[in-house]
């Protein structure tokens, strides 16, 4: 056994988790607190990238152009908010299923009208482009920036939650939405400022992921998958939940992609093991789901308990 | 009186629907459907050929022989159901004469059996998948790119050649990813140490992977990753700290496209290719300035097929003067291969797949300032693919 390889391996899946949990956060707020379907929250995703990546070049900083994009991200989730999203909020998820589908659409068509089809890189800055030594492994330093921005936001998400009267009114809407508005809290501007919140963080999420991998249209749909399996297995409508289902997740897919294909070469023929693997291991996280859903249908922390 | 005006007017009605329908009825045009990915992070390959394709058709004049040509793009959204619709559409509804384009493996095998014995040729303009060269081969298709397994064959044998003994593998999990180790395997000797076939389409975070790569510490790696997945692991090799480290060769992975947006990054990869656009030809040269100077950029290895296809399709057109209906001479015409090719002279198989040279090919940096690749030398001459005896024609 490679207890260096396990421990950087355990890094990369507390890289991916920290990344699964900016998305699922603003995820789980707009379903569990507006009761909203948002499939276009990997759209949000992908704006946040493209920002970035056009604010970079324009600013000549990757800070900088982080830095707006995350505002930028926050403010077009606030004009779909006002534009699209409002009249949904009376409907059935099938139709919002449905609505939030055509913005997927429409935005992957729009980054193609205005950015081309080929994708942005994003330049990382110099210092970000090396590695670390963590116990003789080097690490890639972008990775531990990624895992540092996901724990302050998680930080600041808890005292935002916990703290303050804005997280007071955020748990409130999660219980019970009725009583909310019933007690005269403006429960419109609630449900817009969440959105334009959950918009940011998936934004941040997108920017971060797109400095490693490009920004690319239709780059938020495949994480859109995990991120639902995420708030499913952490309780819909709650932070906390979110956040320790997002870390099992990222643990879990990564440890599982590195580790079955060794496992499986100890019972079955290397060709064998060389084709299932990746299947197996590609469905670890949804096999965690349905096991959860099996023993705890409420999620590992339901909203109402915090 | 009134019924002779009638009649009349009837006869002038039949006379000019027949002047209309006859355009449809007589084959004054050559109908080629293209089938590729225009759309999403894939979508430049797709462009790529379209623009090679069109360049082809502009260097001939916008017709083959006496025909006008006409061209139904149509778009397989990367997804092999989509692909196998689109497929069947251009050949019952559109009546295409030739289906072409198939950017991918797994696409072109689910719409085989949609266009070779319903009356279309179907010319691969990239996707060479083995079944498709050994025991499923057919009269009707034709290749103007490689089997998959030939590109990474050269490559093995550039490993060996260089004396590198031990091998990590990395692929996406897909029909061509597998096609492309089982050729690097055919004709590696040394060991492999490691092989990670990567969750297709989907998987372009490959931090597990590089982890273990780093803890296997191999004397190279061997990738095949094409399009935009190319960009993505060369960023994330470095990020890694191993580029530089473990030398890094590939297949498909560093191409005309991803070269502008990797940089220097890919600057120095080693790469095995049927085609390089320095190949010192003199088609090949109208090929790469014309291109250039036409789209900006220089042409993939996409483009080059494409050009390509679109002369192997005039060379049966021509060859039958326009009469699309002598099928068996125009198979025969393309057998020859007698068109002029990017790569060069070439011949054809039993297979239909071409017997062809393979080189190795650097990304560098030109005098220019452009990045492109040159040719190093030829790894595999006159080379034809494994399954050509598996196949009974």
């Amino acid at each position: 056994m490679n207890w260096l390889l396990l421990f950087e391996q355990t890094l990369n899946g507390f890289q991916l988790g920290t990344l699964l949990f900016l998305l699922a956060a603003g995820l789980t707020l707009i379903f569990g607190i507006m009761d909203l379907v948002n499939l276009a929250h990997g759209s949000l995703f992908m704006m946040g990238a493209f920002f970035c990546a056009s604010l970079a070049d324009w600013t000549g900083s990757f800070l900088f152009g982080a830095l707006l994009a995350v505002p930028a991200a926050i403010a077009l989730g606030i004009v779909v908010e006002l534009v699209a999203l409002r009249t949904l909020y009376d409907r059935n998820h099938l139709d919002q299923v449905l609505a939030t589908f055509g913005l997927i659409l429409f935005f992957n068509e729009a980054v193609r009208i205005v950015w081309g089809s080929a994708g942005r890189a994003i330049p990382l800055p110099a210092l970000l482009k090396t590695h670390v030594q963590i116990l003789g492994i080097p690490y890639p330093t972008y990775r531990i920036m990624t895992i540092s921005i996901g724990l302050l936001v998680a930080l600041g998400l808890y005292v935002l939650i916990a703290r303050t009267r804005l997280g007071m009114l955020i748990r409130a809407g999660a219980t019970n939405r009725e009583m909310v508005g019933a007690l005269g809290v403006d429960i419109r501007l609630l449900y817009t400022l969440v959105f334009g919140l959950g918009a940011g963080l998936a934004g941040l999420a997108g920017l971060l992921t797109a400095t490693v991998q490009t920004a690319e249209i239709g780059m938020g749909e495949h994480i859109l998958i995990p991120s639902f399996v995420v708030i499913v297995i952490g309780g819909i409508g709650s932070i906390r939940g979110s956040f320790v289902a997002a870390i099992i997740v990222g643990l879990i897919d990564t440890l599982g992609r590195s580790y079955i294909p060794d496992l499986l070469k100890l019972f079955f023929s290397e060709l064998v093991a060389s084709t299932a693997a990746p299947a197996l291991s590609s469905m670890m996280i949804y096999l965690i789901m349905a096991i959860v859903l099996v023993l705890r249908p409420q999620g590992l922390f339901p909203a109402h308990a915090g | 009186m009134s019924t002779i005006k009638r009649l009349l007017a009837f006869a002038a009605l039949g006379v000019l629907t027949v002047m209309l329908a006859a355009p449809s009825m007589a084959a004054d045009k050559v109908k080629i459907g293209f089938l590729a990915t225009f759309t999403g992070g894939v979508g430049v390959i797709g462009d790529d050929m379209r623009n090679a394709f069109e360049l082809g058709l502009d260097h001939l004049g916008r017709k083959m022989g006496p025909l006008d040509v006409e061209v139904i793009y149509e778009d397989d959204d990367f997804k092999p159901d989509v692909g196998k619709q689109k497929t069947e559409k251009l050949v019952k509804r559109d009546r295409v004469n030739f289906v072409t384009g198939h950017m991918w493996s797994h696409v072109l095998l689910a719409s085989y059996n949609s266009v070779v014995g319903q009356g279309p040729f179907l010319i691969s303009a990239n996707a060479g998948p083995s079944q498709i060269a050994g025991t499923l081969c057919h009269p009707d298709f034709f290749s103007t790119s490689w089997q998959n397994d030939q590109t990474p064959m050269a490559m093995g044998e550039v490993m060996n050649q260089e004396g590198i003994d031990n091998v990590y593998l990395m692929a996406p999990n897909y029909a061509a990813g597998k096609n492309m180790m089982e050729g690097f395997k055919r004709s590696f000797k040394g060991r492999i140490v490691g092989e990670d076939l990567t969750k297709f389409p989907d998987q372009v975070d490959f931090s597990a992977e590089m982890a273990k790569i780093r803890a296997a510490n191999p004397k190279a790696v061997f990738i095949f990753y094409p399009g935009k997945f190319g960009a993505q692991f060369f960023t994330q090799y470095q990020q890694a700290g191993l580029k530089g480290k473990i030398p890094l060769y590939s297949a498909f992975t560093v191409d005309a496209l991803n070269l502008p947006l990797l940089k220097d990054l890919a600057v120095g990869n080693l790469m095995t290719q049927f085609w390089s656009p320095d190949l010192d030809n003199p088609v090949n040269k109208r090929f790469v300035a014309e291109f250039k100077k036409k789209y900006g950029t220089f042409p993939s290895f996409y483009a080059a097929q494409s050009y390509d296809a679109a002369m192997l399709i005039n060379s049966a057109v021509v060859a039958v003067k326009g009469d699309l209906t002598r099928k068996d001479a125009m198979r025969a015409a393309m057998e020859k291969a007698d068109f002029p090719s990017v790569r060069g002279k070439f011949r054809y198989g039993n297979n239909h797949f071409p017997i062809q040279n393979f080189y190795l090919r650097e990304a560098v940096k030109n005098d220019a300032g452009e990045y492109t690749t040159r040719t190093i030398r030829v790894v595999l001459k006159d080379h034809q693919d494994p399954y050509a005896s598996e196949c009974k024609m």
